[in-house]
């Protein structure tokens, strides 16, 4: 009994996986086209779940959308040209890499603003510490003493 | 004193950015179809596939599409809304059934009320695609001359509804009639 139970459930988990897969999307039968929706798709964002390519993405909009570049693919579109057949419908979102354009300036150039502004920040402070510290050197009496101590340290240190 | 104003001033200029990206919903993303032309199609008709319904067809006409689908969840939120608005006869109300089997959208409209003129089959989502849709439903208030000049991304809500289409649907066909 327990055995016959342990084997179909062994069974089950086999079978598991082939439930939960989705069927095969229909795949082109040229492998350069295949290729080209492969890096156009790596380039584009799912618009279902943000953080995955279309090349990635399980979802059914990526499929459709994957298909929608196979047809224009085959149809001798450029790749430029599928790119802009897509911003014009779901936005600059999509693209992974967004343009350069004057509201992405602060994206693309923000960090090495921020960059260059922490390291004035640093160098300003670096300079006014090594001032600083050379502004009170140490006077004769202050040395004399400093001396003083130190030799009486080292003497009873060998003691 | 100026040397603890300023890392506070900056701070505080962060938090005023973190609460602005916290309060935004990174689902809806900015149409660019704004104030652009609404794509043509001609599709079959849900309830009479023989005939078709093409967004030409409402040249002259302010009219509002709304994207939805029997197995689209936040639909059915949406869909009582509709038919109480449709109900005022304020804008007609056209679908766009999106990927959906016609027998679960037929039975859909049997079962909770149609608010719509008529719905279109978009079987296969290619004119979805040219709208733009990622996520039913999606809403469109669409202008005489064929202009899209709102989009909602989700379900429409009562607010959405009297603050933003209402109004827009009255002015603009105060625009249309004074032209």
């Amino acid at each position: 009994m327990m055995r016959s139970l342990f084997v179909s459930l062994l069974l089950l988990c086999a079978i598991a996986p082939f439930a939960i897969a989705k069927e095969a999307e229909p795949t082109g039968d040229d492998p350069a086209v295949e290729q080209r929706l492969m890096n156009l798709s790596k380039e584009l964002r799912c618009l279902v779940c943000q953080n995955e390519t279309l090349a990635d993405s399980q979802a059914d909009l990526a499929a459709d959308l994957r298909g929608e570049i196979r047809e224009q693919i085959k149809a001798g579109k450029s790749d430029k040209e599928i790119i802009e057949f897509l911003t014009a419908r779901y936005g600059q979102f999509i693209l992974y890499r967004p343009r350069v354009t004057p509201t992405t300036y602060l994206l693309w150039f923000g960090p090495f603003v921020l960059l260059l502004g922490g390291l004035w920040v640093l160098f300003t402070y670096i300079r006014q510490r090594r001032d600083a510290v050379a502004e009170n050197p140490l006077s004769d009496d202050e040395r004399r003493r400093a001396e003083e101590l130190l030799a009486s340290a080292s003497g009873k240190e060998t003691m | 004193m100026l040397k603890y104003l300023i890392p506070l001033a900056l701070f505080l200029v962060l938090v005023v950015f973190l609460a602005i990206g916290l309060g935004r919903d990174p689902h809806e993303v900015p149409s660019p179809l704004i104030n652009k032309a609404a794509p043509t199609f001609r599709l079959p008709q849900l309830k009479e596939p023989t005939k078709t319904f093409s967004a030409d067809d409402m040249r002259g006409k302010v009219w509002i599409l709304n994207v939805w689908a029997s197995w689209c969840i936040s639909c059915r939120d949406e869909h009582p809304l509709l038919v109480e608005y449709a109900k005022t006869r304020a804008v007609p109300i056209y679908g766009l059934n999106w990927k959906d089997k016609r027998e679960d959208a037929l039975q859909w409209l049997d079962e909770l009320g149609d608010p719509y003129v008529l719905s279109v089959s978009d079987l296969d989502g290619r004119i979805a695609i040219d709208y733009g849709v990622y996520g039913a439903p999606e809403t469109y208030v669409i202008d005489q001359s064929g202009t899209i000049r709102f989009k909602q991304i989700g379900a429409v809500t009562p607010d959405v509804w009297s603050n933003k289409i209402l109004p827009l649907v009255q002015q603009l066909n105060r625009q249309g009639s004074s032209k």
